[in-house]
């Protein structure tokens, strides 16, 4: 076996082995494996409609996985994904509803850079805390997540005056697109996903292609040589966060521009920003590793929705489910070492 | 005479380059058998091939005369084999006693017995001179005395033939005449002994046998009282080498340093260089001679701007550079090749490639208009890693981290002579390379001052400052205590400098200039 294929039966291996435990526990749960992967897989590739949701509910995880990556890759752990993208989400929307009279043109990429400006201040604050005063980002940044959902909520009271959502953003603000609502059977599938694959790319271009982003990435590996060559270690450590809260703001927007239109009260976190850590270690940190990683993740949240109408498994139980495939890909490392001993012993015969 | 151990045409590879190649290595009871070799030759390969790291693709290991195989480590330890290695493995708040322990605690009734281990370790340090304090931590002794209680943390554990894998590298000349007499000491209790190493003069003094490996080789062994160090360092290297490095007169013309009253306080706040004065002339080597710690780390830190200046003035090209950024001095015509390769000198995580260009990375043709041109960095690094001839499994590609010491030392030295600086700060410069690397750099150095350049050269390594430089500052306690040329002084005065004691001649108030 060469390397290529090792790197290539490794995830196929992992999602294997994810599925046989999955199937297990819902047999000795005394549910029927089949009929519940059968309803997993129509609720992910069933028909367009469900395509179309798969597809609008990896769009967030991309950007959150993006902005996850992008601070790892510069040696910085963004926990804070979820509060700033919670900040893009209401920037997106208020700029959305509020700002009347501009032409499409202009008012969707106005909102659009509203949320990406809100999520970046998000995390400049945490970017700064730690390059002045050596405060741990993980720990700003966590805290910042809860100034952030409650900041949130205080906004929206103020904008619905005491309701608990805002109104509809503007169609010259929306990403909503009735053509491709009609190819897939009016799902709410919008241009969302063009915006989280040019960001993809925007992530790749910086990171390798910038001079800028060899400095980031510098920074990230080993400060001391960074500081030796002349490079200023604080701004880029600004920087990183900046760019990182950046995707995430964009994060926010495809739910406020895109999904709902709307910014309403949150009870509690969205969960897309922590995922978006799980889906940037999936990914490994690349660029096109968190498209990877945000179409499983997004595949099988879709799908599992599925599955207790179809197959009438319990939602706890399918939680587990999905959580055991997406565990297994991630100990994917696990079957890479087993894969490689095995083939070591082979050759050595 | 019996072998003790033998390993026979042993072949390593690691994905295709070949680090070991049908090397044949037998050691015979009660002999100090070394294995010398350049830095990346294979030597710490095969090393970890006998203690059971790696796993050979050809060739066999017998030990007292039985095929072996070594699984891992533990397999290793039970055979008797011990490895006192080159950065020592102990935690440095446990004590000596602790330290040696660790991992094969003697308990009883899930009662670690520490008394009764420390009065062992004490016999055992006893036994064979070592001299080793078994109650005192590990933070609070020397690094001679840590290394010995490496060598009886191997003793401890019954071994019976003892790997030292570059013993000597951080040692005082003081130190390393004791670690000879304990290696002694240790044949004569029976024990066998493999040293890596590429120091000549220490493999003459200590060892019986040599077995040379060069690229991965096995060359051949010799016996040591039958050969010299001529002969040896061409085995090696496979060519002949020279050690006294050639050089004509210097021809020193304006000043491009010139350091006035230094101030320099290290992190706790404590003064470590105090009022000092220096300068460097074009077309000379200055050596900064002086014992590890008399601030030698501060000196450079804050001529390079690493590190903030309390009072005093640095002025580069007659430019003040004093407490500039370390952009702006580098600017001025200033190299660096600092003493933590590690921690300084590279992104061991970034390819050898993208390292090269650490300097200069801003610059045309390496980034244009904010945009990186990565075709012209490996175009560069290419160029240097063929020019200073760093070897490494994929060229330019390859990882900082994959390259052995030597090689990692030897790209850093090639990005910054490559930028040709007017004045090249070398800081410990050879640590750890092997005479073939060494006198490569030191040639590189002189060239440099040949074309009328400055370089300011700190080392612990007194034989180097000797050759290399023109003047000799020697630093004490922060302080520039004397000035020397190499012609009129000799290693016992700079000796008695280094440890403080200012020259009773009139050549005192040279220090003053």
């Amino acid at each position: 076996m060469s390397n290529r294929v090792i790197n290539i039966l490794v995830p196929v291996i992992s999602v294997i082995i994810g599925l046989i435990v999955g199937a297990i526990v819902m047999a000795v749960s005394g549910y029927n494996a089949v009929d519940g992967y059968i309803a997993l897989w129509n609720g992910i590739f069933g028909d367009s409609y469900t395509i179309g949701e798969t597809i609008r509910q990896i769009t967030p995880y991309i950007l959150a996985g993006l902005a996850v990556a992008f601070a790892f890759r510069t040696g910085l752990f963004n926990i804070g994904v979820e509060g700033q993208l919670i900040m893009g989400w209401a920037a997106a929307a208020y700029v959305g509803y509020a700002v009347e009279g501009l032409p499409k043109f202009i008012h969707l990429p106005l909102a659009l850079i509203a949320a990406a400006l809100a999520g970046a201040f998000w995390a400049f604050i945490a970017g700064v805390l730690k390059a002045r005063f050596n405060v741990h980002e993980v720990i700003a940044t966590i805290m910042l997540n809860y100034i952030a959902l409650h900041v949130s909520n205080a906004l929206i009271k103020v904008w619905a005056d005491g309701g608990d959502k805002t109104q509809r953003i503007l169609e010259t603000a929306s990403l909503r697109s009735p053509f491709l609502e009609s190819i897939t059977q009016y799902s709410r599938l919008h241009w969302g996903i063009i915006v989280a694959l040019l960001m993809v790319v925007v992530m790749w271009f910086i990171l390798d292609k910038t001079t800028r982003g060899y400095e980031l990435k510098a920074v990230g590996f080993n400060h001391h040589a960074a500081e030796y060559s002349g490079m200023s270690v604080r701004r880029n450590i600004i920087l990183a966060m900046t760019i990182s809260g950046m995707f995430a703001g964009l994060g926010g927007a495809m739910e406020a521009l895109g999904t709902f239109e709307y910014v309403g009260i949150k009870g509690g976190f969205t969960g897309i920003g922590f995922d978006g850590i799980a889906v940037a270690l999936l990914g490994a940190n690349t660029p096109l590793g968190v498209i990877f990683g945000a179409t499983l993740f997004g595949s099988l949240q879709n799908g599992a929705l599925n599955m207790p109408n179809e197959a009438g498994i319990p939602t706890e139980i399918v939680s587990i489910i999905i959580a055991l495939i997406i565990f297994f890909v991630a100990s994917g490392y696990v079957i890479r070492v087993l894969l490689e001993k095995f083939n070591s012993k082979k050759e050595g015969k | 005479m019996e072998y003790v151990i033998e390993m026979l045409g042993i072949r390593k590879e690691f994905g295709g380059f070949v680090a070991n190649n049908n090397i044949t290595l037998q050691l015979k009871k009660g002999e100090i058998h070394a294995l010398l070799g350049e830095n990346g030759a294979g030597k710490s390969t095969l090393m970890n091939v006998l203690f059971g790291l790696y796993q050979p693709e050809a060739g066999e290991i017998k030990v007292r005369g039985k095929s072996v195989k070594i699984t891992d480590p533990n397999v290793a330890n039970d055979l008797g084999i011990g490895m006192v290695h080159q950065h020592f493995m102990l935690v440095e708040n446990f004590t000596v006693t602790e330290n040696i322990i660790l991992g094969a605690e003697p308990t009883k009734g899930g009662i670690v017995n520490i008394k009764k281990a420390a009065n062992e370790i004490q016999a055992l340090s006893e036994k064979y001179g070592l001299d080793v304090d078994a109650n005192a931590k590990i933070q609070d002794i020397s690094v001679g005395m840590q290394q010995r209680v490496e060598i009886l943390k191997t003793l401890y554990r019954g071994a019976e033939i003892l790997i030292f894998d570059e013993p000597t590298a951080s040692l005082t000349p003081q130190e390393i005449t004791e670690l000879i007499q304990i290696m002694k000491r240790l044949i004569q209790e029976g024990k066998s002994i493999i040293i890596i190493t590429h120091k000549l003069k220490e493999i003459m003094d200590v060892s019986d046998r040599v077995t040379i490996i060069r690229k991965g080789e096995g060359i051949g062994t010799v016996v040591t009282a039958e050969t010299n160090t001529d002969q040896l360092a061409e085995m090696m290297v496979g060519r002949q080498v020279t050690f006294k490095t050639e050089k004509g007169p210097a021809n020193p013309t304006e000043e491009v340093l010139n350091v006035q009253d230094l101030v320099v306080l290290d992190y706790r706040g404590v003064e470590r260089i105090k009022k000092l004065n220096l300068t460097v002339r074009k077309g000379e080597i200055v050596g900064i001679a002086g014992i590890d710690g008399n601030g030698q780390t501060e000196l450079i830190e804050a001529i390079t701007g690493l590190r903030k200046i309390k009072s005093g003035k640095v002025l580069m090209n007659g430019q003040d550079v004093t407490n500039k950024k370390p952009r702006q001095i580098t600017e001025t015509g200033l190299g660096h090749i600092p003493s933590d390769r590690h921690k300084h000198g590279l992104v061991l995580d970034f390819t050898i490639g993208h390292n090269i260009a650490l300097q200069t990375y801003y610059q045309e043709p390496f980034s244009k208009m904010s945009i990186m041109n990565y075709k012209e960095v490996s175009k560069k690094a290419k160029q240097i890693i063929e020019e200073f001839d760093v070897r490494s499994g994929h060229g330019e590609a390859s990882l900082a981290r994959s390259l052995s010491g030597g090689n990692q030392q030897k790209a850093i030295i090639g990005r910054e002579i490559d930028r040709n600086p007017d004045l090249l700060i070398a800081a410990l410069p050879t640590r750890g390379l092997d005479v073939g690397a060494i006198e490569f750099i030191h040639k590189r150095l002189i060239e440099q001052r040949d074309k009328g350049k400055a370089v300011l050269l700190i080392s612990f390594e007194l034989d180097e400052v000797m050759n290399v430089s023109d003047r000799i500052a020697v630093i004490h306690d922060g302080e520039i205590l004397d000035i020397v040329e190499p012609k009129e002084t000799n290693e016992q005065e700079l000796g008695l400098l280094m440890a403080g004691e200012k020259r009773k001649s009139a050549g005192a108030v040279k220090g003053d200039e």
